[in-house]
């Protein structure tokens, strides 16, 4: 581009760069490419397991540049902001153009330009010009948003056009992608991503951020009151569910049952079902066989709650809980750990897995010692997060889709419906451009053509105000 | 009844369509081209039939759900899809040409999901991260995009080898559409399916953040998916430009359909997790 000296240059210079379509290819290939390396290199693991998997050299490497986090590094962020500037620059370069076009008041046609389109469709009328315009008029108007008439010595012009505020569609499709950003910084900069256990009935103020150290204060409390999970018969997860109450103040503000993909949200602080575990029981049915009597005893104590067993067999008290122990190398599952103490004797540690009712009677004591059922304790992990950019991404991505199929399949197009001739001898062209398509619009100026003829066909035969000359 | 057998049927159905194709592009004669059309139209009914009647069959094993769930029903969907948007383009445009790439695509979507031993075909009870009906619409969305990505890669594959054409060329080439209609539907295709991606990669994300909290997590399979993102819309941008028509979009959207293979299949070589429903145990 020719331009004249002085010190706008360098800023047309720096203006022409940031808007220009080669930039974009070369920035969009670039973050296509980049981020492979991210799949090839798992994120955010820990740094001894990169050094190992590495070797010193490599790692050092990878670490300067990022590798390891690769989608936050400073480099991976510049090209973001290269494709926000360009976007940005050149849709403001465009945007006048393309106002200037969509808000015109009168859209200007030149009939040439419709005359030098390499196809036109044809047919002929044994009417006047005055006639065929009366009657073609209100079907072109019909169809189209905006039609004039333009009158020559020799042709009349009727000119229609629409769509043309489908222009703006692209506009939209690239200010979502400066929301997309935007509302991405948001999020980190404002927003967390926490993480927190909370076994059933207890309460927490305060999530561990990912990635961090920190501890957030939520300014409310979260009490997990219940958890349960469901099997398939397959034994396949079937639903986790935590019973949350909120309470700000000790008074309950929020009481609500959470379940994958049905998080509760708060003050914008969401809360999700994430994981889950077991603590050590609370309340254990244990039953008591005296060898000698035949006899069965229950009981139901808590743990670390000693208990006397009838027929003078001892005290006995359960000490733990594991959700899985190894038994001579044999996976046993869930067990018990009690300690039976019987007078006269050393106390015995006795090993009672759920699994096995009859494993203690192998021990061969007076009294064998087995759990019937109880209530599990269960903690449930909750995903925290705080995102304050989430609505402008959420608009964003509005915005995207309604852009794209604005952009993608709806034109500008304006058509030319040409009357030539004299007396009652007329041809009519038809013709038709759009900002895109093509193909298609030539099949919707063929198809305006063949139906613009039937109505010439249908009107009313040459009559009375027809004038005959 | 059931649907693995109307499956595999409409598996071979597929296979004579895709020979019916060839033929009638080899020999150039019409019967063959109106018997693939028909093959193809008998194949959409098969398979319309066996994902149905999947679906009907998981309710009656207790927890219906629909038939999108896992590699072999996405596949299923797929070989679906893009028979449908073959007959949809063959109505537009009155060309049968894209059929001998399009019936081959379905026929070995279908065969790879019933004859890979790594892929089962039982239906299966969801886990609770995939109930959604977000996902749904995100694998529908995404799977009608890479079935339109599929097919503009079919159009650019004829464009590549009809550009190299000579005057006194084969005959074969000589059948093909002419560059010019090759490159315009190619550019038709990439927009059906970018439009299609791009919902579906945010009814994704929006999916990720009413299970996860959060809507992008640069998880490979998101983030592969977001790679071929970028390779359409560098060639929506490219043809933008002079001189990048024709040849280099036609070489841009045949890495574009790489990169869609890779984020469909290749993912799952990766190192690392795939978080897809790993979660909450
Ligand atoms: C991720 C970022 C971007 C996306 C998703 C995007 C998307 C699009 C889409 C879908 C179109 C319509 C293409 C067509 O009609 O075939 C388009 C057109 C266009 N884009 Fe972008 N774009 C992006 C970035 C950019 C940037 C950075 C520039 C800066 C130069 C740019 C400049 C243009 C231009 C000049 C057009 C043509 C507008 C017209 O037809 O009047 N785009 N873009």
């Amino acid at each position: 581009m020719a331009k004249e000296n002085g010190a706008s240059n360098l800023f047309d210079d720096i203006w022409d760069f940031f808007s220009s379509v080669k930039l974009t290819v070369v920035v969009l290939l670039s973050l296509a490419a980049t981020s492979i390396i991210g799949t090839l290199v798992p994120q955010n693991e820990d740094p001894a397991m990169y050094y190992q998997a590495f070797g010193e050299v490599w790692y050092r490497v990878f670490h300067v540049l990022d590798i390891f986090d690769m989608y936050h590094s400073w480099w991976f962020q510049f090209l973001l902001l290269l494709l926000t500037a360009n976007v940005t620059v050149c849709s403001i370069d465009r945007l006048s153009a393309t106002w200037k076009i969509v808000f015109a008041k009168t859209p200007a046609f030149q009939a040439d330009r419709f005359q030098r389109l390499p196809r036109k469709e044809e047919f002929f009328s044994d009417r006047s010009r005055e006639k065929l315009e009366s009657i073609l008029r209100p079907v072109v108007a019909g169809s189209f948003s905006y039609s004039t008439v333009d009158k020559t010595d020799k042709n009349t012009f009727i000119f229609g056009e629409k769509g043309r505020w489908t222009r703006l569609g692209v506009y939209a499709v690239h200010l979502s992608v400066i929301l997309l950003l935007l509302g991405g910084l948001i999020g980190s900069i404002f927003g967390f991503d926490g993480f927190v256990t909370i076994p059933e009935g207890e309460s927490v103020g305060s999530v561990q951020v990912r990635n961090g150290n920190t501890a957030i204060p939520l300014g409310f409390e979260i009490r997990c009151d219940d958890f349960s999970v469901s099997f398939y018969d397959s034994g396949m997860p079937k639903e986790y569910r935590s019973s949350l109450t909120l309470l700000e103040g000790g008074r309950t503000v929020i009481k609500k049952d959470i379940i994958v993909n049905d998080p509760l949200r708060y003050k914008g602080i969401n809360l999700f079902q994430s994981s889950y575990g077991v603590l050590s029981p609370q309340e254990i049915t244990v039953n008591f066989e005296s060898l000698e009597s035949g006899m069965n005893y229950k009981k139901t104590i808590k743990l670390g709650e000693q208990t006397d067993i009838p027929e003078g067999l001892g005290k006995f008290v359960i000490r733990d809980y594991a959700s899985r122990y190894s038994f001579r190398g044999q996976d046993v599952g869930e067990v018990f750990f009690g300690v039976l103490v019987q007078e006269n004797q050393a106390p015995t540690e006795i090993l009672i897995p759920l699994r096995f009712p009859g494993f203690d009677k192998m021990r061969k004591g007076r009294v064998a010692v087995s759990v019937q059922k109880y209530i599990p304790r269960y903690y449930t992990g909750l995903q925290v997060t705080k995102d304050p950019g989430v609505w402008v991404v959420y608009s964003g991505f509005i915005l995207l889709i309604v852009g794209c199929f604005i952009t993608f399949f709806m034109s500008h197009q304006s058509v030319c419906v040409q009357i030539a001739g004299s007396g009652n001898k007329s041809k009519i062209t038809v013709s038709g451009y759009s900002n895109k398509n093509k193909l298609g619009m030539q099949q919707k100026v063929a198809h305006l053509s063949k139906k613009l003829q039937g109505v010439v066909k249908d009107a009313p035969a040459l009559s009375q105000s027809e004038d005959p000359s | 009844m059931n649907s693995s057998i109307v499956l595999s049927i409409t598996t071979f159905v597929y296979a004579f369509s895709a020979f019916w194709f060839i033929a009638a592009w080899v020999f150039g004669k019409t019967v063959f081209g109106r018997l693939a059309t028909w093959t193809v139209i008998l194949g959409v009914c098969g398979n319309t039939l066996g994902i149905v009647l999947r679906w009907l069959e998981s309710y009656r094993l207790g927890f219906g759900h629909a038939p999108l769930s896992n590699l072999y029903e996405s596949l299923v969907f797929f070989a679906w899809t893009i028979a449908v948007l073959y007959l949809i383009i063959e109505k537009k445009y009155q060309n049968q040409t894209i059929g001998v790439v399009a019936a081959p695509l379905a026929f070995l979507a279908m065969a790879y999901a019933s004859l890979s031993p790594h892929i089962s075909d039982k239906i299966q009870p969801l886990l609770p991260a995939l109930k959604s009906n977000w996902l749904i619409a995100h694998v529908m969305t995404c799977f009608v995009g890479y079935a339109a990505f599929a097919i503009a890669f079919g159009l650019s594959g004829m464009y590549l080898l009809k550009q190299r054409q000579t005057d006194d060329g084969g005959s074969l080439l000589s059948h093909l559409p002419d560059t010019g209609v090759l490159d315009e539907l190619t550019h038709q295709m990439v927009m059906f399916g970018f439009l299609f991606l791009t919902v579906g990669i945010i009814t994704g994300a929006v999916w990720a953040n009413s299970a996860w909290g959060r809507y992008w997590g640069w998880d490979p399979k998101e983030t592969w998916s977001l790679i071929t993102w970028f390779v359409y819309a560098t060639l929506l941008h490219a043809r933008l430009m002079r001189g990048w028509h024709g040849k280099r979009i036609a070489f841009l959207s045949i890495v574009g359909f790489l990169a869609v293979l890779f984020t469909y299949f290749g993912v799952n070589y990766l190192p690392g997790l795939h978080s897809y429903g790993a979660m909450g145990q």
